[in-house]
């Protein structure tokens, strides 16, 4: 039998100087496979076209969808409503300023998580057009492709306790990222440098361990053991910083 | 108004867009991309297969070069290829797949030892080279003579995007996201840059470049069907046929992919087939081996389709309530590769389909895909009509595809052209500067903001853009699809002239404020039904069958008369229907045209047979 969803949604357009926020109720008939994709498509096109939301490549690769559905981050394309109760509740993502209704700006935010990271391989070399690929070993390049299935839906940072109270936390996405680099041999940084970047309450130590992160990221990518392994390392670096020389554990 | 002004302007940043920017930022120009969404989000991150090249590492890509893969991408394309293009494809795939390694990109690598592939359905073992171990691994795909086609596990597109504006972040490369070009600034000979709306504030801004490149994917959404993603809507398509003097090239040439899923019409990766996935139909029987003996599920994806197509008109397709469709098996390959290669497969399957791939079947069908048609260029990439456009990868006509594009040929294509085009950009930076004429900015942007406050007051009328869009989409796949015959491509323009007309009566029915979707699909829709009307009477002009193009009214390959490139011009902004010319499809045959060795068919030679042209050194 098919149901009727009430889906309410936060609207707010902060262009508008008399629109205020605000949830509104729609209705709507249930079809069978019908996703969040589906159903907000269709409140758009039948209902209010003015309906701010971000959608791409609606099959859950691309990570532009991420909303809070009945109070949990999650990616809407691949949300079904069949596993969810008649009455939704969407909100957008926060943590991410707001451009109107369901849709965030996530850009701004991962382009100077890039620049705080330095999300790149740091290396001397040079490449050479004319020479034969460097080798590797295939287990560790899908080790590293494993921490690079990353989609930065922004999921991981709305679900964060000290993301949500303190603006310049780094969040798992960007632990997760320098993880990834620290896999990978063609990145020639050192651990000094990655302290540097991560070795500070803004980083690795202002992880309180909650790890919703890991509960809520639609790719499975394994946080938790991340993070340990990250704060780890960084604790021995710092431990590193203050010994003298002669009782150094690293270098 | 707000000006930015730049060296170059990509418009796109995805894999094309961005190794574009790369080349022009490293050699120390000024680059922003605009992008309708952040620069990781482009639809090049959905591309799960993989990059062809002819590295020659894995045991069944042994001795592979690039004059096979150039052969391969000639044949594919059904000799419809720029064959001086399809060379320096082939050519320098390798070197853009070891730049891309240098980069970060975690490519797959060869384990040495005995290992068992799967080839229609059926396993066989194959030994890897010690001597190649860690060296970059390659797998399976249409149309292919050799394993060529690199990959990262089944996220190839993802984890080369991820490389790439890693790169472009390092730079210092500017991506300005959530914009949207609508107009191009020109002045009939040059391109200036571009009139772009702001999709966090509605703004209208003029973006002044010296050079502006567009880079922003196919325009597959014109279809209601699609695999694409819902920004490939052909935005940047249309402000290149708005000037009036920018072709579209072969826009009839639209390629069906062989497994979009049903219902949603997602995309799972060519990759399945390629690992020894088989298809089946209604009575769970392999068909594809009675149709096409040699390759099976693996002649090009054209062929495929048609062969699918065919086969449910029997009535041997499984009914369901979103229409007949076929089943994929992927079951024989086993849990661990699935788990490892086809994750995504899988991911797609249980998320969208309640299917676990590794005991069920995939519900499948031919989908829209690709465009092989788009904005013409030169073998440089440069744009014809306007000095200082450039165009790259699927919103490109470069045109190494023809009428149909080999699987891991279009990944590859965005970072080929984009080190390729790149360098010719550069080349023009470094050249004549561009004189920005004040009264080109001023004209083009008046003009924007005009059509905005029309459709805001509802000044030519009061239609609904969506209903108009619906209207559109179904005239397109009633005569543009997979079959095409001019009964139904007639009634197909016919009815796309209505449209048209109700196009340009579009207004809004909300306020049309900040970052407004209405308005953004309003701006558009007049120039989706004219891209639309390119496509149909690209394909009602076209009287013959080549590649995807498939008329069952003109069943043969007409070498003699169709061995050409439609480019299709909008010359007169108020025009009913595009202006249609030809030209050679390839200035010389380093292949002269032959059978393609599968999908049948019969041709009309060329009254004259070219001689074959040996390469020439460079």
């Amino acid at each position: 039998m098919s149901r009727t969803l009430t889906l309410n949604i936060f609207r707010f357009n902060p262009q508008d100087p008399d629109s205020k926020a605000h949830m509104e109720a729609f209705t709507l008939d249930e079809t069978p496979s019908m996703t969040l994709f589906i159903a907000l498509n269709r409140i758009r096109a039948e209902q209010d076209p003015s309906l701010q939301f971000d959608f791409c490549c609606r099959a859950g690769i691309c990570g532009a969808c991420a909303m809070v559905i009945n109070g949990r981050p999650g990616l809407a394309c691949r949300t079904r409503t069949a596993d969810l109760p008649n009455e939704i509740n969407l909100l957008p993502l926060p943590a991410f300023k707001l451009v109107g209704d369901l849709s965030v700006d996530t850009g701004t935010w991962f382009r100077q998580m890039y620049q705080k990271v330095e999300s790149w391989i740091h290396t001397d070399k040079v490449f050479d057009p004319h020479a034969v690929e460097e080798r590797m070993d295939n287990q560790l390049a899908e080790a590293i492709y494993d921490l690079d299935r990353c989609i930065e839906c922004g999921c991981c940072v709305a679900a964060c306790g000290t993301a949500l109270m303190r603006e310049d936390f780094l969040g798992a996405v960007a632990l997760n990222r320098l993880a990834r680099f620290i896999l990978d041999p063609r990145d020639e940084r050192t651990t000094q440098a990655y302290f540097d970047l991560v070795g500070t309450d803004e980083g690795i130590f202002g992880c309180m361990g909650l790890l919703a992160c890991e509960d809520v990221c639609p790719k499975q990518i394994p946080l938790q053991e991340q993070l340990g392994k990250l704060r780890r390392k960084m604790a021995l670096a710092a431990v590193n910083n203050i010994l003298p020389k002669f009782m150094k554990p690293l270098e | 108004m707000q000006i930015f002004q730049t060296d170059l302007l990509c418009i796109g940043a995805g894999l094309a867009g961005e190794r574009v920017a790369i080349e022009a930022a490293g050699n120390g120009f000024s680059v922003v991309c605009l992008s309708l969404v952040p620069a990781r989000r482009s639809h090049s991150s959905a591309a799960q297969g993989g990059m062809q090249a002819a590295l020659g590492n894995s045991a069944m890509g042994e001795g592979d070069t690039p004059d096979v893969h150039f052969a391969d991408t000639v044949k594919g394309s059904d000799w419809g290829a720029d064959q001086e293009v399809a060379r320096i494809f082939a050519d320098n795939a390798p070197i853009a797949m070891r730049q891309m390694a240098a980069w970060g990109v975690p490519w797959s690598r060869v384990v040495p030892g005995e290992h068992t592939y799967y080839k229609g359905g059926k396993p066989f073992t194959a030994i890897e080279k010690k001597e190649n171990e860690g060296l970059i691994h390659s797998r399976s795909f249409g149309g292919t003579a050799k394993w060529r086609t690199c990959y990262t596990s089944d996220g190839t597109g993802h984890s080369v995007l991820y490389a790439l504006d890693n790169r472009a972040a390092q730079l210092g490369v500017d991506v300005h996201d959530k914009t949207e070009a609508i107009a191009l600034i020109h002045d009939g000979e040059t391109c200036m840059g571009a009139i772009v709306r702001c999709l966090k504030t509605g703004e209208l801004r003029a973006y002044l470049a010296r050079a502006t490149l567009i880079a922003s994917g196919g325009f597959g959404r014109l279809y209601r069907a699609s695999t694409n993603a819902v920004i490939n809507d052909g935005g940047a398509h249309i402000a290149a046929l708005d000037t009036g003097i920018v072709p579209i090239g072969n826009p009839e040439a639209i390629q069906f992919h062989p497994t979009g899923v049903v219902p949603t019409d997602i995309l799972v990766t060519e990759g399945c087939r390629g690992d020894g996935g088989t298809l089946l139909d209604v009575n769970q029987y392999r068909f594809m081996p009675d149709y096409e003996p040699e390759k099976a599920e693996l002649a090009s994806r054209d062929v495929v389709s048609r062969r699918m197509t065919e086969h449910m008109r029997k009535g041997l397709g499984v009914k369901s309530a979103y229409g007949d469709h076929l089943w994929l098996d992927i079951r024989h390959l086993g849990a661990h590769h699935i788990n490892t290669n086809l994750r995504e497969v899988k991911e797609i399957c249980e998320n969208f389909l309640g299917v676990d791939p590794i005991h069920q079947l995939i519900p499948v069908r031919p989908t829209q895909h690709y465009c092989m048609a788009g904005v013409r260029t030169n073998k440089d990439g440069a744009a014809y009509g306007l000095k200082g456009l450039f165009s790259a990868g699927e919103a490109s006509c470069w045109d190494m595809h023809g009428f149909n594009r080999l699987g891991g040929n279009s990944l590859s294509e965005t970072v080929v052209a984009g080190m390729v085009v790149g360098a010719k950009v550069v080349e023009f930076l470094q050249g004549a500067d561009t004189v920005f004429k004040n009264a080109c900015v001023r004209d083009a942007y008046t003009k924007q903001e005009q059509r905005i406050k029309s459709l805001v007051e509802g000044l030519r009328g009061r239609e609904n853009p969506y209903s108009v869009l619906d209207e559109m989409q179904d005239a397109l796949i009633h005569g543009a699809g997979i079959f095409r015959n001019g009964k139904d491509l007639g009634e197909a323009l016919e009815s796309l002239k209505g449209t048209l007309a109700r196009a340009r009566r579009v207004g809004l029915s909300s306020n049309g404020l900040g970052a407004n979707p209405e308005l953004s699909l309003a701006l558009k829709i007049e120039g989706m039904v004219k891209l639309s009307l390119c496509v149909v009477q690209g394909a009602l002009k076209r009287t013959e069958s080549r590649g995807a193009h498939t008329r069952e009214d003109y069943p043969d390959r007409n070498d003699r008369d169709w061995l050409n490139r439609t480019l299709a011009t909008w010359t007169n902004e108020s025009d009913e229907l595009p202006t249609l010319n030809y030209e050679p499809a390839t200035p010389s045959f380093e292949l002269p045209p032959g059978e393609r060795g599968y999908g049948g068919g019969k041709i009309i030679p060329m009254e004259t047979p070219p001689k074959s042209g040996k390469k020439q050194p460079s």
